[in-house]
């Protein structure tokens, strides 16, 4: 379990974030902040809002009200691309571009105009386990290892803050153990602040060191992560 | 068989409007035992252009007599009705009236001016106003195949360009693959057309020049002229339109705006 370095300066704050479609509400005043190296757990039951607070995070989706701080930086002052890289965000499904692992590793560096070099590439599939799948085509992988790339490629954008939209849910229980290994090696050995999204609480115990709890859209429960979990 | 039944050419018309539409009827039903249906939209189409072709026909009657000036407001008129047409295939697309109107414009407008200034169309009414809304209403068709080729892309394959999204691309790299696409199936129709000229499809034109005393040869290297300008017209509305459309799939922040459910 993460425990939570108190003393760290938030490195993302949500204040009072809100969003309502059609007059329904997706999010209602969420405020809350992550410290750098800490793993915070999104819970809550199905359409509770958590995955539609993670897309308010990075700004896939605009809030009604409210903003977001990005080491003390008000996210609407960015460059959505900016944001996005600081924020890097793994979705339910792996959604690879067609062709090579190492072209889907290169895709975020190249936005900014680089390349990943072979080695960092080799280094990076090396994170998550799967060395040598350089030049292997996307569509040849399993579930698993689809998923796995999905880090990999995330990560090739050296974000400041993970956002996973429950990684591990459309994977079979293999593939899931595989990446929440993964998972917890990156968030752990390599202290990466992290939000993530799950339903799973036995894998938020295992991951995150605090929580929020929501019910129809709003944080209904915040703190440690048993605290949350067992009240 | 109709021409021994019908002597009057009105009354021939029309029993020749039934025999063709009877024959739509046919595919409509085959159609619809396969679970396809298209007996609201086709009916309607059918009924609608009847009454459209015969319409025009009497106005044109009077305008092909007017001042040469009058084609341009007729073929104005047809790029307004072709962008509400047109636009119709791009449901839940923000705009798509006026994409599709400006695309018609810049393509097919493009296309007659120039080739009207050139000397390749006549300025006649009777020259300017069949041929100019001939490639009209095929930057309409492409239009059309474009927008709705995008659409249907786009909410398929959401996850894909909101991941992009979400590694920092710009909101044109994020859709650009479907974009491209979207152009390249769209002008199919007029490559093929182009491709399989004088073996496939031998378009009517000709056969109206020869009765009115052109030569075999001319008229059929026009037939050329006319499907390469078809082509042209149909490429810039397509390479507009797509432009045009893919800016206001997004937010100002780079949010995708049309996602399903929305």
């Amino acid at each position: 379990m993460n425990t939570p370095p108190t003393a760290a300066p938030p490195v993302l704050r949500a204040e009072n974030l809100t969003r309502r479609v059609h007059d329904k509400i997706l999010v209602e005043n969420a405020t809350f902040a992550v410290r750098s190296g800490e793993v915070l757990a999104i819970v809550g039951p199905s359409g509770a809002g958590k995955s539609s607070l993670l897309r308010l995070l990075n700004r896939l989706d605009e809030p009604t009200s409210g903003t977001v701080f990005v080491e003390g930086i008000d996210y609407r002052e960015m460059a959505p691309q900016e944001l996005r890289r600081k924020l890097g965000m793994v979705m339910q499904r792996p959604f690879l571009f067609p062709g090579t692992v190492a072209g889907n590793l290169d895709f975020g560096p190249k936005q900014r105009g680089e390349n990943l070099s072979d080695e960092a590439v080799a280094a990076l599939l090396e994170r998550v386990g799967l060395k040598g799948y350089a030049a292997r085509n996307v569509a040849n992988l399993s579930g698993g290892e689809a998923q796995r790339v999905s880090v990999a490629r995330t990560l090739a954008n050296s974000p400041l803050v993970l956002l996973l939209d429950e990684p591990t849910s459309a994977l079979d229980e293999t593939s899931k153990r595989e990446v929440e290994a993964l998972l917890q090696e990156i968030v752990h050995d390599h202290q990466l602040t992290c939000v993530m999204v799950t339903h799973d609480s036995a894998q938020a115990m295992r991951l995150a060191g605090r929580a929020l709890m929501m019910e129809g859209g709003r944080i209904v429960r915040e703190g440690g992560i048993r605290e949350v979990l067992h009240a | 068989m109709l021409k021994w039944l019908f002597h009057n050419q009105q009354q021939l018309g029309l029993a020749q409007s039934a025999a063709a539409a009877l024959a739509a009827m046919v595919v409509i039903l085959l159609a619809r035992r396969r679970g396809i249906h298209l007996e609201s939209d086709a009916l309607i189409a059918m009924a609608r252009g009847l009454v459209q072709i015969v319409a025009v026909g009497s106005v044109l009657l009077i305008l092909l007599r007017g001042p040469k000036w009058t084609s341009v407001f007729l073929l104005i008129a047809m790029i307004v009705a072709a962008g509400a047409t047109s636009a119709r295939r791009a449901k839940g697309m923000p705009g798509a009236f006026q994409v599709s109107a400006w695309a018609i414009a810049c393509g097919a407008g493009s296309v007659i001016a120039l080739m009207t200034w050139l000397g390749v169309i006549d300025t006649e009414i009777t020259a300017l106003v069949p041929v100019g809304s001939m490639l009209i209403a095929n930057a309409m068709n492409t239009n059309g195949l474009a927008l709705n080729r995008l659409r249907a892309d786009v909410l398929a394959h959401g996850g894909e360009i909101e991941t992009a999204l979400a590694l920092g691309a710009e909101a044109r790299t994020s859709v650009g693959p479907y974009v491209q696409d979207s152009c390249e199936a769209s002008l199919i129709p007029a490559i093929d057309s182009l491709r399989s000229l004088g073996i496939v499809w031998i378009p009517g034109l000709m056969a109206g020049m020869l009765l009115s005393g052109a030569r075999p040869v001319y008229a059929a290297i026009y037939q050329f002229v006319v499907l390469a300008m078809i082509f042209a017209a149909s490429g810039i509305t397509s390479l507009v339109s797509t432009l045009l459309i893919r800016a206001r799939l997004f937010t100002p922040a780079a949010q995708l705006i049309l996602r399903p459910g929305r």
